[in-house]
């Protein structure tokens, strides 16, 4: 789990804070509220997470619930792991 | 007729019907009505008269709403601007128009810094869910909106009008050449004709359901709003696409029968499967802000069978200038369409002189929708209002290069400047490079527009540093990002040793456009 929010950490703070954000973002940090991760954000996320992790992520797991923030990534990634298995 | 009235009138029709709403929070038009009206009386009450510049800073939420209609029914101009909008901006907008009043969020109060002592005509910040003490220190006057609301001694009743139709209703900060924003002078006569035209066009009526998802800000987002409540529909506000799973769930649970979009929306909403959802309310779809492809218009069509598919032209100085009928979509899928009702369009050559069917030349506006100017630039205004040689009536050339067909339908050929359209907004590159130059060790920057396909168009930046200064693409991007709201940010930097030149010795873009590389 902790190397998965590392990982997913800096894949955020790369690609939506131009590499600044090792002290300003909590992984709890709703993107919504922080405005950080648009509509485009969001599928670029998508497609590194069902990449690196080769979990599917369907339409209807596309929610707040398990994108807006590290953490919720985190989980919603290791709970798909954890059906693949 | 001022545009205040729209609420006015529906209020009266409709009392109890929803108006609007956003998130978990619903308002029928009567709480609206009274809510805007309590809020107006403070403004006045806070100094606010007739005319005077009101900016409200904040995203798609009800205070936006009820910030609109307490400005005009104190009768003054309101001027939205987004709450991404960096201070800088926001202080060179409030300084250009002299605003009196500044209505925010506490928390975008909390991020302005030094703002509102650079702001000397400001006397006036109207927090908007202050719950607490206001600051009583300062050069200006504190209010809550929160407070205003709370208070139940209030008079709810609507303000006497002050007003005629020829005042100023809203100023509307575009994008220029120059990369300074122009604020758009729209009267109330301007922004009702070109409520009445639209709404003629789409059969817009009080059954309507609107979902907007488009900022306030931004003219055809604004306009969502007030061509809802003239017809009494309902205005669904969303702040984000970020989740269209989400947004497809509200449009059945609501039975939206209407969705505005620019055509990078829709491209994202493509990336998912619609025929899951239940989107059987829709009645049409728009689509504004830029080209929409015909491989999108297509797909939008295969997922929505039963919606019909208004693609649409304007720009900001009259809001609307031309619409396809939903019928014309696959006789005529290059065309822009015809002149919306109550315009006149026509094509000129160089000389302003009228040309035939066929011909390319510049596409010229005539309509009472049409803007009184650029606040405070009376050249540039004059450069895009000329006079009509035969009445001296002000008409308007969008410096956009258009033939026209022989039964009126518009073709689009070519922007007559660099600016750069992306996600349905214009972005000057001019903005873009002032701020890369502001970056210690840029030397040289040139911002184009590189052809995308969701956004349009990407942006491009290619920078010459000067010798010994390292700087990382991230760096320069993280730079951009403190001045620059996020749509202006370079999707891709190309550093270079030098920039082309042409033979003036400027920076040629055209050169940089032929040896553009691929994307990696």
């Amino acid at each position: 789990m902790e190397h998965i929010e590392r990982e997913l950490r800096k894949f955020v703070i790369d690609n939506f804070l131009f590499g600044e954000g090792e002290t300003g973002l909590s992984n709890e940090d709703s993107f919504l509220e922080k405005g950080l991760v648009d509509s485009m954000g969001i599928l670029t996320l998508v497609a590194f997470v069902q990449e690196k992790y080769a979990i599917t992520v369907a339409d209807g797991d596309l929610v707040p619930e398990h994108w807006d923030s590290v953490k919720r990534i985190a989980e919603f990634v290791q709970s798909k792991m954890a059906i693949t298995r | 007729m001022q545009i205040e009235q729209f609420l006015e009138n529906s209020a009266r029709h409709f009392p109890d019907k929803t108006a609007l709403v956003c998130g978990e929070q619903r308002f029928t038009y009567r709480e609206i009505e009274r809510i805007s009206n309590r809020f107006a009386r403070a403004l006045k009450a806070n100094g606010i008269r007739r005319g005077d510049r009101v900016v409200a800073c904040m995203d798609n939420c009800s205070e936006a709403v009820f910030s609109i209609f307490a400005i005009l029914k104190a009768g003054a101009v309101f001027v939205m601007v987004d709450h991404t909008t960096k201070s800088d901006r926001l202080q060179f907008i409030l300084n250009d128009c002299g605003a009196t009043a500044l209505i925010l969020p506490e928390e975008k109060m909390k991020t302005l810094g030094g703002l509102l002592d650079g702001s000397p005509c400001l006397q006036v910040v109207c927090l908007t869910d202050t719950k607490g003490a206001l600051p009583g220190e300062g050069m200006q006057q504190f209010m809550s909106l929160s407070q205003i609301l709370e208070n139940s001694d209030s008079n709810d009743e609507a303000p006497p009008k002050e007003c005629i139709d020829a005042d100023l209703a809203a100023l509307i900060y575009t994008s220029g050449t120059t990369g300074r924003p122009k604020g758009v002078m729209l009267t109330h006569l301007n922004m009702i004709t070109a409520a009445d035209s639209v709404i003629s066009y789409l059969g817009n009526n009080a059954n309507d359901v609107i979902l907007n998802v488009l900022r306030l800000s931004y003219s055809y987002g604004l306009y969502q709003v007030l061509t809802g409540f003239l017809v009494g529909a309902t205005v669904i506000l969303e702040r984000s696409i970020t989740y269209p799973y989400l947004l497809f769930d509200k449009i059945s649970k609501e039975g939206v029968t209407a969705f505005p979009l620019v055509p990078t929306i829709a491209a994202l909403l493509l990336h998912y499967d619609l025929k899951q959802h239940d989107l059987s309310s829709l009645r049409y779809i728009t689509s504004a802000g830029a080209a929409l492809p015909r491989t999108l218009s297509r797909r939008l069509r295969d997922m929505l069978p039963h919606a019909q598919i208004f693609v649409m032209y304007g720009q900001t100085e009259c809001k609307r200038i031309s619409y396809l009928p939903p019928d014309q979509l696959d006789l005529r899928p290059d065309s822009v369409g015809i002149a919306i009702p109550n315009e006149e369009v026509y094509i000129v050559d160089e000389h302003d002189r009228p040309v035939g069917p066929g011909v390319v030349g510049e596409l010229v506006v005539r309509g009472s929708h049409v803007m009184k100017g650029y606040w405070g630039l009376p050249e540039e205004s004059e450069r895009v209002l000329r006079p009509d040689p035969v009445t001296g009536e002000r008409v308007l050339h969008t410096g956009d290069l258009f033939r026209m067909d022989h039964e009126g339908y518009l073709y689009f050929v070519s922007r007559g400047d660099d600016i750069i359209k992306t996600r349905g907004e214009k972005v000057s590159p001019k903005e873009i490079e002032d701020v890369l130059y502001l970056m210690e060790g840029v030397l040289e920057a040139a911002v184009i527009g590189v052809p995308e396909e969701i956004l349009g168009q990407s942006i491009k930046a290619y920078v010459a540093l000067g010798e010994n200064f390292h700087v990382s693409k991230q760096e320069l991007l993280r730079h951009c990002a403190k001045h620059l709201e996020d749509f202006k940010i370079p999707q891709q930097v190309e550093f270079r040793a030098a920039l082309p030149k042409n033979g003036n010795g400027k920076i040629d873009r055209n050169e940089l456009r032929s040896t553009m590389e691929t994307p990696a």
